[in-house]
Formats: structure tokens, C-alpha cells, sequence
């Protein structure tokens, strides 16, 4: 097997390892505050891919708007109005089952997957949608030197590490930040020093769901839109944040890159089980370090 | 009081419904309470909720749907074969996932429960998107035809109600007893010197092997392993029966299957919608109705009591 066959498919699999890494973030982010799982996380980020698709396409056929938002414009909106819902989520229903077991935050956000899965399954087709709207600055391919690797691809794998470390950066050493994390240790304690926790926690969903919005944008691209493309990809989101365990940012971010790049490893060495290779890889986490390899058990 | 009225109309309902309703339909109903009342046994009595139990109702099913299709065993040997299959899935799965706790423990058993749907969908002889279709009845004890609906249709009543007797008994014991006092406080419980992770895996293999059993008789009565009967959203759709009839009680996840199910029926011409509805009915039951259509009956009527 060719050395250039093996780099393109670690490259591929990276590709996949930043929306691993932007999703499980985003999970790790609103866990820390709310300790809830968002399971309509991957719906949130269809909606982004699917924002992204009708102000390209559809809005002045659905809405009579005779407007089009290009890719570098839902890059900017998708997130804000994803982010939007989220915050509207938080405060509507979320905030209420605070008290409760965290399980009914799960649950919830479950029934909300099948709301927005099933409202997209009504007017797209099952099997997907291709997105025109690529830039013509990003289309073609770069000479890396090895290889000619998809110029799109490339600017999304750095596109999603610069959000994913200014993320990372913003949380862990700024001002802003280090409140945020005594949010998440202590949030009567930071409370009482008069922050405003419930507003924390409110932002932070939302941003959360602002990070699945702008993987969904960065997707469309790539995968055809389709109602069904989150449901798939968050179940092994999750298992990616089992393997990493949420207690860390960085953690988070790490795993979710390097699971995409032993995914597409396998590709190439034994593609029947590229589907399946990282959830045997947290089974064996399970065994070994059950808190998770980055793991602070909560 | 009240169970054993419930009890007693569940019976009765059971003998006489397929005189009044369509035999097929109702046994669908019987094996998604089964199934229901096998989850609730998990998330209503030992508070674990397992979003991965499709592995166990669709993997039952297509086991035992090889093992009557291809090596050509009896009905109910292909039954148990279905339902073995089930209780070893479930120790492996229950042995990892009981290693991780609470919200964890839910995203565990989901990515467990997807290395059984793709293996259905890749496996030689799963027959892929298409499952495991045309799956003889063939003939109880030998002589008694399962083509004929009416006997199905008691051989079934007579599954649904062993499995609801052994979950009855389960609830109602000493072991159910410290299943719920793991639910209520697993840190008191361990120090009281109960072995909570042996209990918890007993409870998580009892409530797989009997999601097992619901799978494998639903593909004997449809003569079809479907792909979908292993799906995350089936695990979904178990959690919202559950729901919607009242966690931990004994007939709630029955009524809630029934009202579930009957819906789904219902509303299947409208497409996608029926999937945007029971999402709504979700939310709905999570935010303003947790304790389900049995459990608020309940609340209410001990609350006239005083």
C-alpha cells in the first residue's frame, strides 16, 4: 500500500476529526455548565448545514425574499440563528428541568431531534441535497507537496482548528473564561459573588449550539444536506466523548481529531470496519480507563 | 387495589381482543409492551436508562429469525435461541456499561447498541437494508399450525404474559427492593453492603433478555427481522411508551405502549409528521406530564384518599 494512499486517507479522516472535535466541544462546553447531554446536538448541526442550503437556494422560492446568503454569510448566520434557538431552548424548557435528574435533559432534548429531524424529512429528500454554494475561491485543489488534497477540505480543517483553539484559548485564559469555570465548579459559590450564573448557562447553550451550527455550515460542502446527517454522526460523537471523557476542553478537542484520524486509518486497512471502529475503541476504553482517557468522573 | 384491577382488564382485554380487533395489530401491541415493560424495568425500578435496548429487541430478532429460517428449528426453540442471544448481549453490554454512571451510562449503551445495527446492516447473512424476510411460523409442538392467526395470536398472549409475570415477580421482590433503593440513593445502598454494580448488571441482563424475547417473537410473528427494529430510534421510541404510561409503574409502560403504538399506527399516512408528533408528545411528557398517564392516576387517587 502506497504511502500517499495511507496520507490522504489520515488527511480525509482529519477532515472528519474537526467536526468530531467542533461537536464534542460543544457537548463538553454545555456539559460542564449544565450537566446535561444535548442530544439535539446533531440535529443543530443539520439545521446549520440546512440554514446554510435555503439562503443559498430556497429563499426567495419559499419566502419571496429575493436574497442570497452566500457561504461566507451563513458562516455568520447559521451559527447566530442556531445559537439563537438554543438559548430559546435553554430558557424555555431547559431552565425548568434543572432541578430534575439530568436524564430528563437528555430525554428532552431527544424529542426535540425527532421535532427537527421530522419537520426536514417533510420538504428534503432523505438521501440529500448537494450545496452549490461552495465558493469559487475554495474550489480546485492544493499541491501539499505529497499530494493534491480538495482546497475546501483543506480550509475546513484549519477553519475548524482555529475556532476549536481560540475555544480552548477563550475558556482557559481569559478573564471571561475563568469565570465560566468557576460557573462550572462552584455555581452557588460564583453566584454569590455576583455573577450571574443563569446567564452564564444560558450563553453557553447557546454557544454550544452555536459550534454544531457552524460544523453543519463547514459540512454542507462536503456531505450532501440531508435531515438525517446529524442523527448518524452524534451517536458517534458521543462515543468520542466517552473515550475522552468531558472533564477537559482540550480532552475534548484531542480525542475528537485523533478519532477521525484512526477512522479514516481504517479505511484504509480494513474498510468493513470503519463504521464501527470507535465504538470497539470505547469499549476498550471502558475496560482499561473507564473515567475516559482525559476523564474527570462528575 | 388498583393493579389488581388493571390486572384483571389486561386479561380479559387479552383473551377476547382478537374478536374485536385485528389479530396482527395486537399482537405488535403485546410485544411492544413487553418490551416497554422489560426497559421500564431498568429506568422505572433501577433508575438506569439504557438508550441502546433496539441491540437486544431487533439482535433477538434476527437470531432467532436465522436460527427458525435457516437451521430450521422448532418455533419456540427459535424463540429461546433469539432470547439467549439477548441475555449474552446483554451481560457483555451491561458488564461495560454499568462502569460509567447517569448520563454517561445512557451514551454508552447508545454506542454499544450501534455496533448491533451495523452489524445487521453489513453481516453476510443479515440480508442488509432489507432484514431477514420470509421466516417460517412452522408448527407449535408439532401440531399446531402458527399460520393460523388465532393460534399465533394466543401463543403470543401466553409470551407476553410469562415475561409481564417474571418482570411482576422481579418488581415485587426483595431483589426489586434494593433495585429501587439503588434508584433512590446507589451511595446509601452500597453502604448498607449491597453489591450495587452485581445488582444493577442483574437488572440490566433481566430487562435485555426480556426486551430479547419481545424482538425474537415479533419476527415469528411478522416472518420478518427488520433493520429498523434495531435502530437508535427504536430504543427512542421504547423510552417514550415508558413515558408517556408512567415510569415505574407495573402497567404503565403496557397502557403507554398501546397509546404509543395505536398513534403511530394512526398517523403512519402522514409521512415524516408522525415522527415530529411523537417528538412533540416528548417534550410534552418530559415538561408538564413525567408522571405518565398510570402515574398521575395513581397520584390522583391516593391523594383522594388523603
Amino acid at each position: 500500500m502506497s504511502m500517499q494512499v495511507i496520507l490522504a486517507q489520515a488527511l480525509l479522516g482529519l477532515n472528519v476529526g474537526v467536526f468530531y472535535a467542533m461537536l464534542s466541544l460543544g457537548l463538553a462546553v454545555i456539559f460542564g455548565l449544565l450537566n446535561i447531554i444535548n442530544f439535539a446536538h446533531g440535529a443543530m448541526y443539520m439545521l446549520g448545514a440546512f440554514i446554510a442550503l435555503i439562503g443559498y437556494s430556497l429563499l426567495e422560492q419559499w419566502f419571496g425574499i429575493s436574497l442570497q446568503v452566500g457561504f461566507w454569510g451563513s458562516l455568520l448566520v447559521a451559527p447566530l440563528l442556531v445559537g439563537l434557538l438554543g438559548i430559546l431552548i435553554e430558557r424555555t424548557m431547559l431552565k425548568r428541568l434543572a432541578d430534575l435528574d439530568h436524564i430528563y435533559g437528555l430525554l428532552l432534548t431527544f424529542g426535540i431531534t425527532l421535532i427537527l429531524q421530522g419537520l426536514f424529512a417533510n420538504y428534503f429528500n432523505v438521501s440529500g441535497t448537494p450545496y452549490p454554494g461552495q465558493p469559487e475561491s475554495l474550489s480546485g485543489v492544493v499541491n501539499l507537496g505529497f499530494m493534491y488534497f480538495p482546497t475546501y477540505r483543506l480550509f475546513a480543517i484549519v477553519f475548524s482548528l482555529v475556532v476549536c483553539f481560540a475555544t480552548w484559548y477563550f475558556i482557559e485564559h481569559t478573564k471571561l473564561g475563568s469565570r465560566l469555570r468557576a460557573g462550572v465548579e462552584n455555581p452557588n459559590l460564583t453566584q454569590a459573588f455576583g455573577l450571574n450564573v443563569p446567564l452564564m448557562v444560558t450563553l453557553t447553550f447557546g454557544f454550544g449550539a452555536a459550534l454544531a451550527g457552524l460544523a453543519g455550515v463547514l459540512a454542507a460542502p462536503i456531505y450532501s444536506v440531508s435531515p438525517l446527517m446529524g442523527a448518524d454522526l452524534i451517536i458517534v460523537v458521543f462515543a468520542v466523548v466517552v473515550i475522552g471523557g468531558m472533564g477537559s476542553i482540550m480532552g475534548a478537542i484531542l480525542s475528537g481529531l485523533a478519532l477521525g484520524l484512526i477512522e479514516g486509518l481504517t479505511k484504509v486497512f480494513y474498510p468493513p470496519a470503519a463504521s464501527t471502529v470507535i465504538f470497539f475503541l470505547m469499549v476498550l476504553v471502558l475496560l482499561f480507563r473507564p473515567a475516559g482517557l482525559f476523564g474527570k468522573e462528575k | 387495589m388498583m393493579n389488581r384491577i388493571l390486572l384483571v382488564i389486561m386479561i380479559v382485554l387479552g383473551l377476547t381482543a382478537p374478536f374485536f380487533a385485528y389479530p396482527v395489530f395486537v399482537m405488535d401491541l403485546l410485544c411492544f409492551a413487553l418490551f416497554a415493560c422489560a426497559f421500564n424495568l431498568l429506568l422505572g425500578y433501577a433508575g438506569l436508562l439504557s438508550f441502546g435496548h433496539a441491540a437486544f429487541f431487533g439482535g433477538a430478532a434476527y437470531v432467532a429469525g436465522y436460527a427458525l429460517k435457516e437451521w430450521g428449528f422448532p418455533p419456540l426453540l427459535g424463540i429461546l435461541t433469539g432470547t439467549g442471544f439477548a441475555l449474552l448481549l446483554g451481560t457483555v453490554f451491561g458488564y461495560l456499561a454499568i462502569r460509567r454512571q447517569g448520563i454517561y451510562f445512557a451514551m454508552v449503551t447508545l454506542a454499544l447498541a450501534q455496533i448491533i445495527y451495523f452489524l445487521a446492516l453489513q453481516l453476510p447473512f443479515t440480508g442488509g437494508e432489507n432484514g431477514l424476510q420470509r421466516i417460517p411460523r412452522g408448527e407449535l409442538f408439532g401440531f399446531i399450525d402458527l399460520n393460523n392467526e388465532l393460534a399465533m395470536y394466543y401463543l403470543v398472549l401466553a409470551i407476553f404474559l410469562i415475561g409481564f409475570g417474571i418482570i411482576y415477580r422481579t418488581i415485587h421482590s426483595p431483589f426489586g427492593e434494593v433495585l429501587q433503593a439503588i434508584r433512590e440513593n446507589e451511595s446509601r445502598a452500597l453502604s448498607l453492603g449491597y453489591d450495587v454494580d452485581h445488582f444493577k448488571l442483574m437488572a440490566f441482563v433481566i430487562s435485555a433478555t426480556l426486551a430479547g424475547l419481545a424482538g425474537a417473537t415479533k419476527a415469528l410473528i411478522f416472518q420478518f427481522a427488520a433493520l429498523t427494529n434495531a435502530h437508535w430510534q427504536t430504543s427512542g421510541e421504547v423510552i417514550l411508551m415508558t413515558l408517556v404510561g408512567g415510569l415505574g409503574t407495573v402497567f404503565g409502560p403496557v397502557v403507554g405502549a398501546i397509546t404509543v403504538a395505536s398513534l403511530s399506527h394512526e398517523l403512519s399516512s402522514f409521512g415524516s409528521w408522525v415522527q415530529v408528533i411523537l417528538g412533540v408528545i416528548f417534550v410534552f411528557c418530559v415538561m408538564v406530564f413525567r408522571r405518565g398517564i398510570i402515574g398521575e392516576l395513581q397520584h390522583r387517587l391516593s391523594r383522594r384518599k388523603g
